[in-house]
């Protein structure tokens, strides 16, 4: 499967504030966006990869949305996976162009929880409520906790992600918020559930964004100039709840990249620049132990080392991440990885070749990994 | 179903009725395979282990260990509001159970987090919530 199928297009919504937009218009505007990108014309597509908006859970998504974008495909529908459904969306569609289901296939998401309702991510743990036991911040809480404890991991390590993705953010015209955030910033802003601050926290955001994929063949036919190869693509599943998690500080983020890694015949050495999923600083730090760039229990003093800067040796979220450019799961940092391939990222990793992408999804129980090149 | 004044208290069904009677009790139980010897919480239909349905009732020992703890400093859910800040643990029974709890009895003058550590060994100790029977653990005093 190593670079048969490509990315050749890719198209968002600007991220933010967005009232009045459906999640349909969001997606409509981001598919044509990367139609336009690729160069393929609409009546092509005949595979459609959808996340459903999570702030809102409706029946049959994935057919009215393929409604009001005019597709009849021949493959597709909704998947449910939280924040890793992007990443392996692309997966899956790679798989049905390589085994002759479709030609071209869109992956889109779009959701509008900052002018909408954001009630998903606050929600109850059923009869755990009576202990006072709300929310998803509160799940990655437990695990920084005791990653803090098993490991010696501090504050500051945590926050030195969200320095850095707050510079890179900071420095991308399109990122939602362009507010750079030194550590003191950083150890100042209120605690939300102990250990983990106001900043720790992705941003809530309304927005769409979509990839547009097809063979390697289908591109050279076609004359496609922006295509970038997927050269590996893996999955992992921790599924247990998070109280029930015989281990909180290792996830199927393992499992994802080696599969990942394997079909792509590299290691974590060949990756010049990462988009890791950072809903939460604790989210990026563990993936990068589990992925190899780090050993377990070292990622503190890794992030902290400046090694994930634009200028370290793995500079990762480069577009400022679900921390800075948008809290959007997953979808953003699979274009910013296709953007970095092409060389016109807004912080361009000069020289970069191999890119890694990670979507994780629930309190770390779903994950995906997408390893892109050139 | 929740109280009067609209606390979440937990929703009792026939499957997890007998671990809500025995809290009343003053005993805290776990359902145990005795097909394949797992134990577990919360209440299941069937074995998550060899998913046979023979399974039973145990009282567990009390003697428990903190696997990991979080601070709301910010409430989720408006009843929980004057409780500011509280603290949600996750527990492990020594039969291998584990729940989310809180930890009771700490010095109320000082930081939570300073009196928590991970791993330190827990006893079990009911307290009534909303009329509810409900586990809590106290920190293990130092034999």
């Amino acid at each position: 499967m190593r670079g048969q199928v490509v990315i050749a297009g890719i198209g968002q919504t600007e991220f933010g504030n967005l009232p009045g937009r459906s999640t349909y218009s969001l997606n409509a505007e981001a598919v044509r966006h990367a139609l336009n990108d690729a160069g393929i014309p609409k009546d092509r597509v005949d595979g459609l990869f959808v996340k459903f908006p999570t702030s809102r859970f409706e029946f049959m998504y994935g057919q009215k949305l393929a409604e009001t974008l005019g597709i009849v495909p021949r493959i597709g529908g909704v998947w449910d996976q939280g924040g890793a459904a992007n990443a392996s969306m692309v997966g899956y569609a790679a798989m049905a162009i390589a085994a002759g289901q479709c030609d071209v296939a869109v992956v889109t998401f779009a959701d509008n929880p900052k002018s909408g309702t954001r009630q998903a991510y606050d929600k109850a743990w059923g009869h755990d409520q009576i202990y006072g036991w709300f929310g998803i911040p509160a799940g990655y809480a437990m695990i920084a906790q005791r990653h803090m404890g098993q490991y010696g991991t501090t504050a500051e390590q945590l926050g030195a992600i969200s320095v850095t993705c707050r510079t890179n953010g900071a420095r991308n015209p399109r990122a939602q918020l362009q507010k750079p955030l030194t550590l003191a910033d950083y150890m100042d802003s209120p605690m939300i559930v102990e250990p983990l601050r106001r900043d720790d926290c992705c941003l809530v955001s309304d927005g769409g964004a979509a990839v547009v994929l097809t063979s390697a063949e289908f591109a050279r036919r076609e004359g496609l100039d922006k295509t970038v190869p997927i050269l590996g693509f893996g999955q992992g599943q921790t599924s247990w709840e998070v109280a029930q998690r015989p281990d909180l500080t290792t996830t199927a983020a393992k499992a994802s990249a080696e599969t990942a890694f394997a079909m792509a015949g590299l290691t974590p050495r060949d990756v010049d620049v990462a988009q890791i999923y950072d809903c939460f600083t604790i989210t990026a730090l563990m993936s990068l132990e589990d992925y190899g760039f780090c050993k377990p229990g070292q990622g503190g003093d890794f992030c902290a080392s400046g090694a994930i800067a634009l200028d370290g040796e793995l500079p990762i979220n480069t577009s400022g991440g679900l921390l800075s450019e948008t809290g959007m799961p997953g979808m953003q940092l699979i274009i910013e990885g296709v953007r970095q391939m092409r060389g016109d990222a807004a912080n361009q990793v000069s020289g970069a070749r191999t890119c890694a992408i990670s979507n994780q999804g629930g309190v770390m129980h779903t994950h995906a990994t997408l390893i892109l090149g050139q | 179903m929740n109280a009067p004044d609209n606390f979440p208290t937990p929703v009792i069904d026939a499957l997890n009725a007998p671990y809500w009677d025995a809290l009343g009790q003053g005993h805290l139980s776990y359902q145990h395979c005795k097909t394949c010897s797992n134990s577990w919480l919360p209440a299941r239909s069937e074995c998550p282990g060899c998913l046979d349905t023979n399974w039973c009732w145990q009282t567990a020992s009390g003697d428990a260990r903190l696997v990991s703890w979080v601070v709301y400093h910010r409430a989720f859910d408006p009843a929980f509001q004057e409780r500011l800040p509280y603290n949600v643990a996750i527990v492990e029974l020594d039969e291998g159970p584990r729940l989310i709890s809180n930890i009771v009895g700490l010095d109320a003058k000082q930081d939570i987090g300073s009196q928590l550590r991970i791993d330190q060994p827990l006893q079990l100790a009911i307290r009534h919530e909303h009329g509810v029977a409900i586990p809590a653990f106290v920190i293990k005093a130092v034999q």
